[in-house]
């Protein structure tokens, strides 16, 4: 990367875009991942989202380099430009906050000073300087996961990859990792994260939402908003005759062809409607199919 | 309560190694125990020398198995084989003189067998113990005991060690950072093999002070010794780190390696006194050949030269357990290729595209 200005650690070469193409995931006999292309740009981040199963974590995982893909290309820095934050979390529950973040850091090759000066700089963006000399085992697990992001990021890593960092996570430290996450991108980092919380994921530049180890949706979050096809209604009652879910007190459908709806009012599509009517579409056309 | 007796025999059935264990365990110490816990001994090498030898050594009783006979050699080169391991009685015969009898009291249970023998034939002489004249059981079991303590360092905690990474998720974390998967393997290691080294100092003090175990030999072809068994021990750690999912059924598995090294090894009953089947399973545990060095050195002062098969066949068992763990250890550490690409990027290239990546 170039002119990012991240210090000596980071070795200088065009800023670029890492990703995974075509890609394909097996474990045993059963296929995690097919066929799923996927881009992750410096300085923005970009969101998988998808539900339990959905191939998220076999992703980042193959992006990282902790699995072989059985069909496909993954690009990505080498691991000393990586920064990883797993599914666990990653900490060691027996060190301390501290010790935790020095090991990352010797781990990446930074020297006594630079360590130092990152060490106390992460921990005081974190909120964890007074919890420096406290075991990782014993803090909250919002602290813990912020600490493992802390940890990901003591070398000022090209690629970020955080699988499901926010998961579990109250919403204040949610808050502060995505304002670190933030950070890093804004610092010249490509950042891959995994989340089951589609309001999050809105906040991405970009976004891929996987369904049983395919891409369903990929793009902007503008881009995958404006490819909903026909029209999302809501009402106070479920509607009749047409694909209906619960949204808080009220019921959304989803009308394939545009038509309205009677006692129903359209509404501004989000994230978590697109992924639904998504799912919904794509079940309509294997019935036609099938049919 | 047969809801209660149902989900626990679902659960038995899964956990498979645990049900091959509690059915396979009283099976394997019924075998050990029948064909292995004896403590007679019903033949000893014996080596007989000097101008008599070969009259001497025919009316031996059958109890002395006489691996040699050389009327040519005397009292120093008995007590040599015996030091060395090449025999367990030595007989010196002389000129018009009553012959002496030398047993090698480091080999606890035939030295005692043999005395018991000749003690009972008054026209035989009266056997003169060498190396461990009281023939203490201590003397012989402490050696013994440090192979032991080997094991549990080298094996159970590099074994729960490792595992403890992946259980809690912190090896994938490894194996994305910059190391190595040998850099990983040996800084867990070392602290162990430092642990392990305090652990022998320690008990061969505790040897020595509460006792009297003697140590004659060279501290250095010890330390070569245990060095060499440390590097089996951690390595089958290492390899049940690799096999095991949680720490229990790595103490599972350890615990399933240790008890044939303690049965068979020679540490409580001695090989000669096994059947040969069972006595060949000793003849492969690493423990077996620690203990002849151990025992070799400390007891009887066993010279290098003395202990290079054991010695040799601790560096073939090291090789192959340490080189199978690193092997399997490797494919767990960096499963997606190499870890340091020259270019400082990687394009890793699954099996269907691997003419793509030939054509970048």
């Amino acid at each position: 990367m170039s002119g990012t200005g991240q210090g000596p650690d980071r070795a200088p070469g065009p800023e670029r875009t890492w990703g995974v193409r075509g890609l394909g995931v097996r474990y045993g006999g059963r296929t995690a991942l097919d066929d799923v292309t996927f881009a992750v740009a410096a300085r923005s981040v970009t969101a998988v989202v998808g539900g339990d199963g959905a191939g998220k974590t076999s992703l980042l995982r193959a992006l990282a380099g902790v699995v072989r893909p059985s069909a496909g290309t993954v690009s990505r820095p080498d691991n000393r430009r990586i920064g990883y934050v797993s599914a666990g979390g990653g900490v060691w529950a027996d060190l301390t906050a501290g010790e935790n973040l020095e090991f990352a850091g010797r781990a990446y090759g930074l020297g006594a000073g630079r360590l130092r000066s990152r060490t106390a700089g992460l921990l005081e963006q974190t909120g964890l300087a007074a919890a420096r000399d406290r075991l990782a085992g014993r803090l909250s697990g919002g602290m813990r996961q912020k600490l493992a992001v802390a940890m990901a990021l003591v070398h000022e890593p090209e690629l970020l990859i955080l699988d499901e960092p926010t998961t579990g996570v109250d919403p204040v430290s949610r808050v502060e990792l995505w304002r670190l996450l933030a950070g890093a991108a804004a610092g010249g980092a490509a950042v891959a994260l995994a989340t089951t919380y589609l309001d999050e994921a809105e906040r991405a530049a970009t976004v891929l939402v996987l369904d049983q180890g395919r891409a369903l949706l990929a793009g902007t979050p503008e881009e995958v908003l404006a490819a909903v096809p026909g029209r999302v209604v809501e009402s106070a009652t479920r509607p009749g005759g047409v694909p209906a879910w619960r949204r808080g007190a009220r019921w959304r459908a989803w009308s394939p062809d545009g038509s309205p709806l009677p006692g129903a009012t359209e509404v501004a599509v989000d994230l978590e409607d697109a992924v639904v009517v998504a799912q919904l579409a794509r079940e309509a056309r294997r019935a036609g199919r099938a049919a | 309560m047969w809801a209660m007796a149902m989900k626990e025999l679902r659960q038995m059935r899964r956990d498979r190694r645990t049900l091959a264990m509690m059915i396979l365990m009283p099976v394997l110490l019924l075998v050990v125990f029948g064909y292995a816990a004896s403590f007679d001994v019903d033949r000893v090498r014996t080596v007989v020398v000097g101008p008599a030898a070969h009259a001497v050594a025919d009316r031996l009783p059958d109890q002395l198995e006489v691996v040699e006979v050389r009327a040519d050699l005397g009292r120093q080169a008995a007590v040599e084989a015996l030091r060395d391991g090449d025999a367990v009685v030595g007989v010196v015969t002389g000129a018009g003189q009553q012959a002496q009898v030398l047993v090698d009291g480091a080999d606890l249970f035939s030295a005692r067998s043999v005395v018991t023998v000749l003690r009972g034939r008054p026209e035989l002489p009266d056997p003169e113990v060498l190396f461990n004249p009281g023939l203490e059981t201590s003397t012989i079991m402490v050696p013994g005991l440090m192979g032991v303590v080997l094991v549990f360092v080298g094996t159970v905690a590099t074994a729960l060690g490792v595992v403890r990474e992946r259980q809690n998720g912190t090896l994938e974390q490894l194996a994305v950072m910059p190391f190595r998967p040998r850099d990983v393997l040996l800084g867990k290691l070392l602290p162990y093999l430092g642990v392990a080294a305090v652990d022998l100092t320690v008990l061969i003090g505790a040897g020595l002070l509460l006792f009297d175990v003697p140590f004659v030999g060279s501290p250095l072809v010890f330390a070569l010794g245990a060095l060499l068994f440390l590097f089996v021990t951690v390595g089958a750690g290492v390899l049940i780190s690799t096999v095991s999912e949680t720490q229990g059924q790595a103490i599972q598995l350890a615990f399933m390696t240790m008890l044939p090294q303690i049965l068979l090894s020679g540490l409580i009953f001695p090989l000669q006194a096994m059947a040969a089947g069972v006595r060949w399973i000793g003849y492969v545990l690493p423990l077996t050949y620690f203990i002849r060095v151990s025992r070799g050195v400390m007891v009887k002062g066993t010279p290098l030269d003395a202990l290079l098969l054991p010695l040799g066949m601790l560096a073939v068992l090291g090789l192959a357990v340490l080189g199978l763990s690193i092997a399997r250890f490797r494919r767990d550490l960096a499963p997606a290729g190499p870890r340091r690409p020259p270019a400082g990027e990687v394009e890793a290239v699954g099996a269907a595209t691997r003419a793509e990546a030939g054509a970048r």
